[in-house]
């Protein structure tokens, strides 16, 4: 059995110690949220401030968000299997140079989905969330509730086959156990039903799209100085809720992350309306890695598979007369 | 309400200034007949369309979208048309995906010298957009009526 207990400590003395050496001007890590269930991204740049620092299974959001055009000259940033993924992805679009940061790598058991935990409790006031091994206890005025972790994890870290960091420069903690998700792929399901069906649920889904943008500003790639959907010139798209409007949006935000998404789930977990936003951005996942052998976020010498060609590249879809 | 009977397909072809165009050019100056339902748009590359002048057809109402660029190996800019492979090859991939009937949106290799073959690829392509029908999934219309 391997011991995780040590993981906050160990990520508290490794951005002390990087810290007090100079190394780093800055710390990005984890503190616990101020509400049950959510731990908040944080931002230490004194080496009294990382008794702040944690690591649980609330510590949800995608860091490599916040390493773009910052100020600070070096960064550590504390980063689970898909943030050193998108990490990769940015340094390979040179959004940020490899030197800038420090990566302290921690091992993800994968992030529980608060929404869902907190239907459990059926609107209920959760007073504390006490995480255990396998379990995560949910607390409030006369009830306790205990949950199985596994079944309460987001859809992304359930399928996740990469948990380790890819790339660090502190190690914390053991490497978890990677392995492949059983039965057959969301993208196959998904897939097998009729096209009329297809369309009809990702109709139903985004039609409770408000545009807030949510998942767009979630996203550790959306960083266009100017989306398609701000642009005046030309107007791609009207900017109301319109049916066409919107699955325009997000057909296109799906395609501008093809061969960059890492699943990090960042965008459903911000979408307020709950859209299932990952059966647009798997098919490319998958596609890209079935047609190009390319998988997002897993070298730093592979070129995007949009940025190169092979002039064998499959092309069965062309007219032939 | 478009009526079936007596519609007609209306097809953007955007074609490429190098190849496809000239192979437009060249069916034209050597009277081949072939469908008169396609809008033709010249872009200076395969590579130039942008996914989002596709969609933007769909969405004004178009019935049916065809791309055509320099063959592979071809193209006047060296590698255009390979990017623009890959590009479509993923776009088609996803709007399938979504439900989007195959063969709204259609891509194609037409050389300069190949009259005869762009008026078979037009053949082709308003064949196959007939058969699916008007297209409906993406056409904007007001808020209020649906």
């Amino acid at each position: 059995m391997q011991d995780f207990s040590k993981v906050p400590d160990d990520i508290r003395e490794a951005a002390k110690k990087l810290l007090e050496e100079g190394k780093v001007d800055l710390v990005i890590g984890f503190e616990a949220g101020t509400v049950p269930l959510r731990s908040t991204p944080c931002f230490i740049r004194n080496k009294d401030d990382v008794k702040r620092l944690t690591w649980n299974a609330f510590c949800e959001n995608n860091l490599a968000r916040y390493l773009r055009k910052r100020p600070e000259g070096k960064i550590g940033i504390v980063a689970k299997g898909c943030d050193v993924r998108a990490l990769v992805e940015l340094i390979k679009e040179k959004q940020v140079p490899r030197e800038k940061m420090v990566i302290i790598g921690v091992p993800c058991r994968g992030m529980i989905d608060r929404k869902r935990a907190e239907r459990e409790v059926e609107g209920l006031q959760i007073r504390e969330a006490v995480e255990t091994e396998d379990r995560i206890i949910l607390k409030g005025d006369g009830f306790e509730k205990a949950l199985n972790k596994d079944e309460f994890l987001h859809q992304s870290c359930k399928v996740c086959s990469h948990p380790n960091p890819a790339m660090y420069d502190i190690p914390i903690g053991e490497p978890v156990k990677e392995e492949a998700p059983k039965g057959s792929s969301e993208v196959a399901e998904f897939e097998s039903k009729p096209a009329a069906e297809r369309w009809q649920y990702l109709s139903d889904e985004i039609s409770r799209c408000i545009r807030c943008y949510a998942c767009r500003d979630a996203c550790p790639f959306c960083y266009c100085e100017e989306c398609f959907v701000d642009s005046s010139q030309p107007q791609w798209i009207g900017k109301s809720i319109n049916a066409s409007d919107t699955m325009i949006f997000h057909l296109v935000r799906a395609f501008h992350m093809a061969g960059r998404c890492v699943d990090c789930g960042a965008c459903q977990r911000a979408c307020p309306m709950g859209i299932d936003i990952r059966k647009f951005l798997k098919k490319l996942d998958s596609d890209v890695k079935e047609l190009y052998g390319y998988e997002a976020g897993m070298s730093l010498e592979e070129l995007a598979p949009l940025t190169t060609f092979k002039e064998d590249d499959p092309q069965g879809f062309m007219i032939e007369p | 309400m478009v009526d079936n009977k007596n519609w007609n397909p209306k097809i953007i072809a955007f074609l490429c200034n190098w190849c496809s165009y000239a192979g437009a050019d060249l069916a034209g100056v050597s009277r081949i007949q072939f469908p008169p339902n396609i809008r033709v748009i010249r872009v200076p590359c395969s590579g130039r369309v942008n996914p989002l002048l596709i969609l933007a057809s769909l969405q004004h109402g178009v019935d049916g979208v065809l791309v055509s660029g320099c063959h592979p190996g071809d193209c006047h800019y060296l590698t255009g048309n390979y990017m623009a492979r890959r590009k479509f090859t993923l776009l088609k991939s996803l709007l399938e995906h979504a439900g989007i009937e195959e063969g709204r949106v259609q891509f194609s290799w037409v050389s300069a010298s190949e009259g005869n073959r762009f008026a078979e690829v037009v053949k082709e392509a308003v064949e196959n957009v007939r058969a699916l029908g008007p297209a409906r999934k993406l056409v904007k219309t007001p808020l209020s009526s649906g």
